[in-house]
């Protein structure tokens, strides 16, 4: 009996572990920096290139941390969305303009409106791959201490905000984690 | 057709030998151990955004970007482990070509020696069993048998 089930449970087995493989996304890779100090930054902003902001200006607040570009397809997509977060108390959304041009990116936000608190510009990406960006769009959330908590990776959407925001969200409001 | 074939595969060498330098080209190095470094570590690093092609293979903007780090940390004299830390404390080991063997990765590294050895086992015992078989002794009931058929007249075979 076994001679045939040892074979069988084996190759569902392997059917399982495929299948599990081929449903997850391969470009979704995890972030080395969840739990630890959002790195250190300092970027002018978009609005005015004397100001800037610098990873300090994090802290004391939840902040989302939200990577776009007028050069990228989703994050058109995800603004609307964004335009609805930007209302929700108790924390920061930050934008991370990346690679981008300034009156490319003055003109999206005067024609889409302007969901953040601040824009961070980064024209040459270098604070970016301090961040680990890859891809836009990508939105941290930095606790009130500086700890990256969570990378999601892609448009924002109410289904993801649901899913994985508001439980990162509902951890830092009560202190755990 | 064949000189055409010719004309074609020359074109197609010189356009692809032209991209593989355009990646190289637009870096100095003082002495060649310093080039052959920076070559080898964008050879053995990912691209993020084409996940299958080298730092060195891709022409995507964050490749060309991380291409310049590495240039920069390799001519301020920071040595392979250094510069590959870097990467990896910001994107993680996904960096690497080549994963570091790890308690996560045993797995990984080892997974395929494993199952050889599974086959070699499995092997081992089939061919012992088939050899066991093949020299095995007869009992005697099968002895009486063979008997039986072997001496059997002959004509009683053919009718």
């Amino acid at each position: 009996m076994l001679r045939y089930l040892l074979p069988l449970g084996i190759f569902v087995g392997l059917v399982a572990l495929f299948a599990v493989g081929l449903y997850r996304d391969p470009k979704l890779v995890p972030s080395p920096l969840i739990g630890k100090p959002a790195p250190e930054f300092t970027l002018p902003t978009l609005k005015d290139p004397k100001k800037t902001f610098s990873r300090n200006d994090l802290l004391g607040k939840v902040s989302l941390v939200n990577v776009w570009a007028t050069w990228c397809v989703s994050c058109r997509q995800e603004h609307r969305f964004l335009m609805q977060v930007a209302q929700r108390p108790g924390m920061q959304l930050i934008g991370f303009d990346y690679k981008d041009e300034r009156p490319a990116a003055m003109q999206w936000l005067q024609s889409l409106g302007n969901p953040y608190a601040t824009v961070l510009f980064d024209q040459s990406g270098r604070t970016g791959i301090d961040w680990g960006v890859y891809g836009t769009p990508e939105t941290f959330v930095v606790d009130p201490k500086g700890i990256v908590r969570y990378k999601h990776i892609g448009p924002m959407t109410p289904d993801a905000w649901h899913d994985h925001i508001e439980p990162v969200l509902a951890q830092i409001r009560t202190g755990k984690g | 057709m064949s000189g055409r074939f010719q004309a074609f595969m020359l074109l197609l060498a010189l356009a692809w030998s032209a991209a593989a330098l355009a990646a190289i080209s637009v870096y100095d190095f003082p002495d060649a151990q310093q080039e052959h470094r920076f070559k080898h570590l964008i050879n053995e690093l990912r691209c993020l955004v084409c996940q299958n092609q080298s730092l060195a293979e891709s022409n995507a903007g964050l490749a060309q970007d991380l291409r310049q780090e590495v240039y920069e940390m390799v001519s301020s004299g920071k040595n392979d482990d250094q510069i590959l830390k870097f990467l990896v404390d910001r994107y993680g080991d996904f960096v690497l070509y080549r994963p570091p063997v790890e308690a996560t990765t045993y797995l990984l590294w080892f997974g395929p020696f494993l199952v050889l050895l599974v086959g070699l086992v499995i092997l081992i015992r089939t061919v012992r069993r088939r050899a066991a078989l093949a020299t095995g002794t007869l009992s005697a009931e099968e002895q009486q048998r063979l008997h039986q058929v072997l001496d059997q007249p002959k004509d009683k075979d053919q009718p």
